[in-house]
């Protein structure tokens, strides 16, 4: 058994940030994650919104925080049981490595909602309907195209999906999907100003800071259509195309549209890690996200001492969201480290 | 047939002050999850009768929503109450038992459809 000073699971922006600040503090810190990579949902991101900031500069400053003295990083590590022992936390991961620390941070994030389940919008059947992830691959790699190589004329982008959603169990709204649909059919339009981009929203939620801006820009300098109506019926044309329906709602008409690629802004939702690890110590909330001890005043706490929370396992969050919650998590459990030994 | 108001040079303002929404409340008590409605069209984009008619689910219920029965029992007909709609309602309504009782409820106001 190795000890720590804190146990972090998860290698995604809200570990790393937490493990850094710690690590700072002259804490000893494991940093544990599942995947071969670190960086969590940052691993694929392309640019980030608002303000288009290029991802891999993230993923850079990210790693060179990893590099602190203080933190051993293991990867391929995918925690698996975490139980109370005596005074201690116990952190146990499917190859065998086993840690005892006075405290541990949850961080391990969420995992995006599987379009198959919206059987409806031929995901996984047409090739043609792709995820805002899939999408934002191809952004990476300059390549947007059909699944027959072809350029696409006209690109529609789809809110919602697995979000809002009572048929799927998700009443709760992502908050960052219509912003990232503002960036990606941005990006649409950069990479190939002759396309065609649609938005088919129920509501346009532009929250944050810089956000209705963008969404005024894409209108203004990028020519994105929006269209108030959601997307019910999604069938393949003779010529390998989509046609997709929905009600324009504005004009009360229904609209039927042909796309080459109909990218589905898929939703947040607990990642597996999250819910079976909240299980174990009992901190699960609603929709298997982790539940802390108080929303407005110890968000980063849970009812067991030394049991902390930070990042997407508690709620859809953003990057920059994510990372002050993870420096207010460090805050925290250094103070309850600091208590511990006076 | 009444106009709908489906052409673009409606003279008409809904106004609330004088509209009859107590209607609205009969139908909600009935079907609580018309409450839920938010407007998104799916039920109307993908509903059966769209394909020899012009029936538009989402827009008959908020006119009834909002007191406004001219035409609408003449609409309602135009329904063959499959219950396509609501297999792809993402709010759960119940869009069915809402134009049975929207249709019910017409009847005794007197708002007879040309049937
Ligand atoms: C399509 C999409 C686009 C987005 N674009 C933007 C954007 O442009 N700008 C922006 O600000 N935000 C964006 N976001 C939000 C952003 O992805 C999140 O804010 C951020 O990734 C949250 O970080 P996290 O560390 O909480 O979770 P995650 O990124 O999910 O990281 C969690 C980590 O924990 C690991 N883990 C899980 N379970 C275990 C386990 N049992 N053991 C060990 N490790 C485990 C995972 O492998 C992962 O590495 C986007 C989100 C989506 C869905
Ligand atoms: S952020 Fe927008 S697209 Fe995402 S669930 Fe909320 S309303 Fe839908
Ligand atoms: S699909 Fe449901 S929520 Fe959408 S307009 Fe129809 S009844 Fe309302
Ligand atoms: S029940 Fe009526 S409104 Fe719904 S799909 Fe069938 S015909 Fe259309």
């Amino acid at each position: 058994m190795n000890k720590a000073d804190v146990v972090v699971i998860g290698g995604g922006p809200a570990g790393i940030e937490a493990a850094y600040n710690l690590a700072r503090d002259n804490h000893k810190v494991v940093l544990v994650e599942k995947e071969k990579e670190i960086f969590g949902h940052m691993q694929t991101a392309y640019t980030l919104f608002p303000n288009f900031q290029d991802a891999s500069e993230i993923r850079s400053s990210l790693l060179q925080k990893t590099k602190h003295g203080n933190i051993t990083l293991y990867n391929n590590s995918e925690v698996t049981q975490v139980s109370r022992e005596n005074d201690f936390w116990r952190v146990q991961t499917i190859n065998g490595l086993d840690f005892i620390a006075p405290a541990v941070l949850l961080a391990s994030g969420f995992k995006t909602f599987d379009a198959r389940y919206k059987e409806e919008l031929g995901y996984g059947i047409y090739k043609g309907v792709i995820t805002s992830v899939e999408f934002e691959e191809m952004l990476k790699v300059g390549k947007i195209q059909t699944a027959n190589g072809e350029k696409p004329r006209r690109i529609a982008f789809l809110n919602c999906v697995g979000s809002r959603d009572e048929k799927v169990g998700n009443h709760y709204c992502s908050r960052v999907c219509c912003i990232n649909a503002v960036k990606l059919s941005i990006e649409a339009k950069k990479q190939l100003p002759e396309v065609e981009a649609y938005c088919f929203y129920m509501d346009i939620r532009m929250s944050g800071q810089f956000y209705e801006e963008l969404y005024r820009k894409s209108q203004e300098d990028f020519d994105v259509n929006y269209i108030r109506g959601r997307i019910s019926e999604v069938a393949p044309t003779i010529d390998n195309r989509l046609q997709v329906k929905c009600e324009d709602t504005l004009s009360q008409t229904p609209l039927k549209m042909t796309v080459d690629l109909l990218v589905l802004m898929i939703g947040i939702e607990a990642s597996e890690g999250t819910a079976r690890i909240g299980e174990q110590v009992g901190v699960n909330g609603e929709y298997n996200f982790s539940k802390s001890i108080s929303l407005h005043t110890a968000d980063n706490k849970t009812k067991h001492q030394g049991f902390f929370l930070a990042g997407t396992c508690k709620r859809p969050l953003t990057v920059p969201e994510t990372m002050a919650d993870a420096r207010a998590a460090a805050l925290e459990i250094d103070l309850y480290l600091k208590s511990l030994s006076q | 047939m009444k106009d709908l108001g489906f052409s673009i040079s409606q003279s008409r303002t809904i106004d609330l002050d004088k509209s009859d929404l107590s209607a609205y409340r009969r139908v909600v008590e009935k079907v609580p999850s018309a409450k839920l409605c938010l407007m998104c069209g799916a039920c109307t984009a993908t509903c059966t009768a769209r394909n020899h008619t012009d029936f538009n689910f989402r827009k008959v219920h908020l006119l009834f929503r909002r007191g406004q029965f001219e035409g609408l029992a003449e609409e309602l007909d135009k329904c063959m109450l499959c219950g396509k709609c609501r297999l792809v309602c993402n709010r759960g309504v119940n869009t069915r038992a809402i134009i049975y009782n929207m249709r019910i409820i017409l009847e005794n106001l007197n708002y007879k459809s040309i049937k």
